[in-house]
């Protein structure tokens, strides 16, 4: 696997939301409008990134059997970083993230990356692993998020885009797992249509 | 009566997994069986509870007076990982039996966000003293099982319908979620 492949998979073959249904707590309870879906992606971009490159960096040191703690120790670290981070500089978004942002450590995305991937290869496909995984959640969490935005209050990052209210439903939790329903029936579509043999 | 209005705002109203969105892994995941269901239930309440009680203290008792709460986050990941091993191990010692019924499903625990979500959530309220962090933790963790249960008597009868090529699996079982979603926001304003 060339560099651009291992970045690019992760938007569409192996999407961890729409494909390898990773994640799903964060996925669905952010995304009540595209803007929390994007701030929640580029929050557990940056952990997977980071927790993948340290993982790769120090995987010849850790023994075999205390990897795991060690994984989630180094990745709760860096939740930590973006807890405070977030907590300082953009407020509003940690108030609308809530208890989902120290959640990010149970993210599965995360722990499974770190021990699929990183714990595999050298630092810098590492990177470009996190990176394009990450951007693939964010880039599928912010698609929720505006579907539910438009349908459910007609704003779009926030902006009218019709006027009336939309069907309430979308933004309460039903609405979350019908439009992720629907959209992984299209991703599984797609995928078909352009991976077939 | 207060405890009450816990017990059923956590199972009905609040439901963790419906409503809250916390544990949706498991919940699709096991969600094919209600055999493996009932052991997933069986599983996550033992830990869940035991967990918040260890949590709480440890907030309470150690976080809180050397102010030291933004260390929440890794302390309670690391009690609940460390309580799931200890878990285990004491359960294969004591009482093969349940290890047997329960044992597959512990490891998937560490990584299940209800057992930390509620570890968190009753961290930061403030109003809870123990006893009230611990039947909020058992409700919490009864409504998990009910939702799970539930769901997976939904999903038994769901293989035996003509479904659409593209909603087959997945998809249709979140639709299938979100109905149940549905039906419980029929309990909101009654606690």
């Amino acid at each position: 696997m060339n560099k651009l492949q291992i970045f690019a998979k992760g938007f569409l073959k192996e999407n961890p939301v729409f494909v390898l249904l990773l994640g799903m707590c964060p996925t669905l309870g952010v995304t009540t409008s595209a803007i929390n879906g994007l701030g929640m992606g580029l929050a557990t971009t940056f952990v997977l990134i980071m927790s993948n490159m340290v993982v790769s960096l120090v995987k010849d040191f850790i023994p075999d059997k205390v990897r795991i703690p060690s994984y989630i120790v180094i990745i709760a670290s860096f939740v930590t970083i973006v807890e405070l981070t977030m907590q300082a500089y953009a407020p509003s978004l940690f108030e609308a993230l809530g208890i989902f942002i120290p959640l990010i450590v149970v993210n599965c995305i995360i722990l499974g990356r770190a021990e699929a991937f990183a714990s595999k290869n050298r630092a810098i496909d590492s990177i470009l692993d996190g990176a394009g995984i990450g951007l693939g959640f964010a880039m599928a969490l912010t698609i929720l998020g505006a579907i539910r935005e438009i349908l459910g209050s007609g704003k779009f990052f926030g902006i009218d885009v019709y006027s009336g209210d939309g069907a309430l439903i979308f933004v309460l939790a039903p609405g979350a797992f019908l439009v992720l329903g629907y959209l992984i029936a299209l991703s599984n579509k797609l995928n078909k249509k352009l991976y077939k043999k | 009566m207060e405890y009450i209005l816990i017990i059923i705002s956590a199972i009905f109203v609040n439901n963790i997994v419906l409503a809250k969105f916390l544990g949706v892994c498991p919940f699709l995941g096991v969600s094919t069986k209600i055999s493996t269901a009932l052991g997933m239930t069986g599983a996550v309440t033992f830990v869940m509870v035991l967990a918040t009680i260890v949590t709480f203290l440890l907030q309470k008792y150690v976080l809180e007076p050397l102010g030291i709460t933004f260390m929440q986050t890794i302390t309670f990941i690391l009690v609940i990982a460390a309580l799931v091993q200890m878990v285990e191990i004491v359960l294969k010692k004591v009482s093969p039996s349940l290890y047997q019924a329960l044992g597959i499903f512990l490891p998937l625990i560490t990584t299940n966000c209800a057992v930390l979500g509620v570890a968190i959530m009753t961290a930061m309220n403030k109003d809870f003293n123990l006893m009230e962090s611990t039947v909020f933790a058992f409700a919490n963790a009864l409504g998990f099982g009910l939702a799970l249960i539930l769901f997976s008597g939904m999903r038994e009868h769901l293989d035996l319908i003509d479904v659409p090529e593209g909603m087959k699996g997945v998809p249709i079982a979140l639709v299938l979620a979100g109905l149940l979603a549905m039906a419980f926001m029929g309990f909101a304003g009654i606690a």
